[in-house]
């Protein structure tokens, strides 16, 4: 499955070049999309009726007989979109130039909310060494790479094996980032495992996810008691649907249509209570706003389209799962 | 069951460690024939290649200037940072001597520079050795017309500049780098850039596994890091392999022909002669007066001292590269007062002028300030050099792991003595965005972190250059109506206080844009 994939992502028919196919109306866009998906993917037949199952699904233990229903946030489909675009992670015009431009506006609110959470030296190049930090949805490694270059000890985890593969790879170029830990697994796996972290990230995943309350839950868990837990998102609002659906995926194409889908978008309130159920505590939480004019992204206290919350994971809530993930 | 998943920390310890040093050869799948010539050749060295952060290709004025700033920040001073550069210039490590006579080639350095050089440790270097500040500048042509006085009182400043010789700014730098550094003999490398290579295009060809293993076994660890990195051939048989290239290397920058950045810009039919001159008295004015061939400028550099820069035609600079230093002198002499046309004095235009400009409701207290004749000069004390003048600009400043910084961006007409703070400008632009890289985990040769700088320092820097063009042009051509209208923007500048205020702010780097202040 794996080798079709990028076989057929190879042959250049696909890779960017438009291939004219009928058009659909925005209302179709927000019906499930993961045809289209699997149509680009899979070959280079026009439009056919939705093809079987997505390729490459996670293989993790779960799928190994052990049995327990551990992919609990994993969305087939979703995955499958994911799968089809993999290899274009590093090109930062490609598919995934949103997540590149934002990047260091992110960043910059995670080196921060970490600096003050974990009390170290906002001036230092090297502000989170010595801490565990987890990317959960990595992707293609666009935010664990700097998390490490920024010293953190960086294990990355996506459902999509062939993203695994391509951050590996891509990280392995450098000797700073070559010692981030990339596995193709859930964060459910990891919380089976009993593992640990003293941040864990998870950006633009939860909207993408089945259950977005056992996903949080299981973000909680892999969080040491006082822990950092960051998430961030698309908000539902109508302002969101017409800035980052119907414009990034229809007018400017960022976005490959069907990137997001309506329903499953989360707003800032939910998002607050499902972690507050989880035993997380929003502690902060901001907006990115983008300007056309400078093509930059920016911190801002609008959150009625991309926002990130920083919580804290409470203390008293498990003291069986032991504090000693690396603190101190 | 942690065993069963396929779970890699990406350096993939199973890769055999390095056997020899031949990191140049790419990862799996790349064609590998242009990188025989090097394996072979290296095979023989003992140590593994440098490898770096940042490589600055030239130590003059603006290369120096970026390896300071670096190594300065708190965010910055970590990165391995090299300076390639054969000028043994580059090996002084203390104090030039003040009483030697000034050399010829000066720049003059506007406060916002100073506050750059300030800001990174070095300005105290400068005050140590010769420097010259000045408060007053005239400008004036020899048609007799206009004249203006600018003082840095009318924009309350202390000063409007500070003319330094260039080996005296490279010195300060360097020194300040020397302090900085654990030990500066590591970091420079006193030697030329031969060739560059950069890493494939699209490193998605190299990255598509033809198999299922990814990483691919028999390439070494370091043949892995090394395949996204810029490797720099070095004219002593050295390579280097580095994230991020910046190119200092000069307006014929080898970097940029290498990289095939294409340049726009013509030659001016002019060439500059520079030489030091001696006074009897202390000059402490910055004059220039427009000539029918070009300007001339007499700048004070202190102890009796100036320096000349005068432009002309070629055929005009080789006549008096050559011509006795007596009859040299009287020419600045004569070129400075009476030679070519009278001096201004309040005439009809001026009066004109005058009732002009009063309308436009001014209230600013312009003092009108007499004309002066500048000192004579006594003696030439230098060599007298010959440049010819050339407009050039980038069409980039940056590509993936490049960034062109100084001449070798940009070179202006050196009517303004704008050339080498424009290049300041860029050093301090380009710091603080690699600093920003840093702080947010970036790869310090990420295009679009390197194409904030570019953003950054086109607008100002193409902003001077028509500015300095349009200068040249203006005064370089010699019709009548022409010459009214330029004694009326001299005029303009003298009277209106806002735009003469604005004028001092721009040459003195305060502005970003001269007319929307
Ligand atoms: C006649 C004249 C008068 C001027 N007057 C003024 C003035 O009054 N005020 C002002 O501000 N500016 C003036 N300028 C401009 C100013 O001199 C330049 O802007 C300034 O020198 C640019 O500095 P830079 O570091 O970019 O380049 P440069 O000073 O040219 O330095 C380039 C360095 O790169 C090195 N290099 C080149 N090739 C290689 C290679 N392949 N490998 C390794 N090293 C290499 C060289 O050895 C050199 O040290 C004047 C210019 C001229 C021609
Ligand atoms: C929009 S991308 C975000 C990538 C990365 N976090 C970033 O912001 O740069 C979403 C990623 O989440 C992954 N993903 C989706 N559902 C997941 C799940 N249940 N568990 C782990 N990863 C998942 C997808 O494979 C995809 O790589």
């Amino acid at each position: 499955m794996l080798r079709r994939a990028l076989l057929s992502s190879a042959s250049p028919l696909h890779g960017r070049a438009r291939i004219p196919r009928p058009s659909h109306s925005p209302i179709q866009a927000l019906l499930p999309q993961w045809s289209r998906y699997a149509s680009v993917a899979s070959s280079s037949v026009p439009p056919q009726p939705p093809p079987p199952p997505p390729p490459s699904p996670p293989r993790g233990p779960s799928r190994s007989g052990d049995g327990g229903p551990t992919v609990s946030s994993l969305n087939p489909a979703e995955v499958a979109k994911f799968a089809s675009i993999a290899e274009t992670w590093w090109d930062s015009s490609g598919p995934f130039k949103p997540l590149h431009v934002m990047n260091p506006t992110r960043l910059s609110f995670i080196r921060s909310t970490l600096c003050r959470h974990f009390r170290r030296d906002p001036n230092s190049s090297k502000p989170l060494e010595g801490l565990k930090v987890i990317d959960v949805g990595c992707g293609g490694g666009i935010l664990s790479e700097p998390l490490a270059r920024m010293g953190a000890t960086v294990t990355a985890i996506d459902a999509v094996d062939k993203n695994i593969k391509i951050a590996s790879i891509h990280a392995a170029s450098d000797p700073t980032t070559a010692s981030i830990e990339y596995c193709c697994a859930t964060a459910e796996e990891l919380v089976k495992e009993k593992r640990l972290f003293d941040a864990v990230i998870s950006l633009e995943v939860i909207e993408h996810v089945a259950n977005p309350l056992e996903f949080c839950e299981s973000l909680s868990a892999l969080t040491v008691p006082n822990g950092a837990t960051v998430v961030s998102t698309i908000n539902r609002s109508m302002r969101a649907y017409a800035t980052a659906i119907v414009a990034a995926e229809y007018i400017l194409r960022w976005l490959p249509r069907g990137t997001h889908e309506w329903s499953k978008l989360v707003t800032p309130e939910e998002l607050v209570l499902m972690l507050q159920k989880a035993s997380v505590s929003v502690e902060e939480m901001v907006g990115f706003v983008y300007n056309p004019l400078s093509g930059e992204w920016s911190l801002s206290d609008d959150i009625s389209v991309n926002y990130i919350a920083f919580g804290v994971k409470k203390s008293e809530a498990s003291s069986t799962n032991g504090r000693e993930a690396s603190l101190s | 069951m942690l065993s069963r998943r396929r779970c890699f920390a990406a350096a993939a310890s199973r890769i055999r460690p390095l056997a020899r040093a031949f990191c140049g050869a790419p990862a799996s799948g790349a064609p590998r024939s242009q990188d025989h010539s090097h394996t072979k050749k290296v095979a023989g060295v003992k140590a593994p290649p440098d490898v770096l952060d940042v490589a600055i290709v030239g130590g003059g004025m603006v290369g120096l200037a970026v390896a300071c700033a670096l190594s300065n920040m708190p965010l910055t001073k970590h990165l391995k940072t090299a300076i390639i550069d054969s000028n043994p210039a580059l090996k002084s490590r203390g104090y030039l001597d003040k009483n030697s006579t000034p050399d010829s080639r000066v720049s003059t350095v506007t406060p916002a520079t100073i506050s750059f050089f300030r800001d990174i440790g070095a300005w105290e270097h400068v005050q140590q050795q010769r420097h010259a500040f000045f408060g007053k500048m005239q400008v004036w042509d020899y048609t007799g017309l206009g004249y203006t006085r600018y003082n840095a009182r009318d924009v309350g400043k202390k000063y409007l500049g500070c003319v330094v010789e260039n080996k005296v700014l490279c010195n300060s730098l360097l020194l300040r780098l020397k302090e900085e550094l654990d030990d500066i003999e590591n970091v420079i490398y006193p030697t030329r850039l031969v060739s560059l290579t950069f890493p494939l295009k699209s490193r998605q060809a190299g990255m598509k596994p033809a198999s299922s293993e990814p990483l691919s076994i028999g390439h070494t660890t370091e043949e892995l890091h090394c395949s996204n990195l810029v490797k720099l051939d070095l004219s002593d048989g050295r390579m280097l392999y580095s994230k991020l290239v910046i190119g200092a290397d000069g307006s014929k920058s080898n970097v940029r022909q290498i990289a095939s950045i294409k340049t726009t810009g013509w030659n001016y039919p002019q060439s500059a002669i520079i030489c030091t001159v001696e006074h009897v008295v202390e000059n402490d004015c910055a004059w220039q007066r427009f000539l029918p061939s070009g300007p001339i400028a007499l700048l004070p550099i202190g102890n009796n001292f100036s320096n000349i820069v005068w432009t002309m035609s070629p055929e005009e600079s080789l006549r008096h590269k050559s011509m006795s230093p007596e009859e040299f002198v009287k020419s600045v002499n004569h070129a400075l007062d009476f030679g070519y046309g009278p001096h201004p004095r309040s005439t009809a235009l001026d009066h004109y002028m005058e009732q002009f400009f009063s309308g436009i409701g001014n209230t600013a207290t312009s003092t009108k300030e007499c004309f002066e004749v500048p000192p004579k000069a006594t003696g030439v004390v230098s060599e007298r050099m010959a440049f010819p003048l050339s407009l050039m600009h980038s069409h980039d400043y940056v590509s993936k792991r490049l960034a062109l910084v100084g001449d070798a961006a940009h070179t202006v007409h050196p009517l303004a003595g704008q050339g080498v703070n424009l290049g300041f400008g860029d050093a301090a632009a380009l710091a603080k965005v690699i600093a920003e890289g840093v702080s947010v985990g970036s790869d310090v040769g990420d295009l679009t972190l390197l194409q904030r700088y570019e953003k950054d320092r086109k607008a100002a820097n193409v902003a001077m250059t028509a500015v300095l063009d349009g200068f040249q042009k203006m005064y370089s051509v010699d019709f009548g109506p022409l010459n009214i209208v330029r004694a009326a923007a001299f005029h303009g500048a003298q009277y209106i206080s806002p735009l003469k205020k604005s004028i001092i702010s721009y040459a003195m780097g305060d502005k970003k844009w001269p007319l929307f202040p």
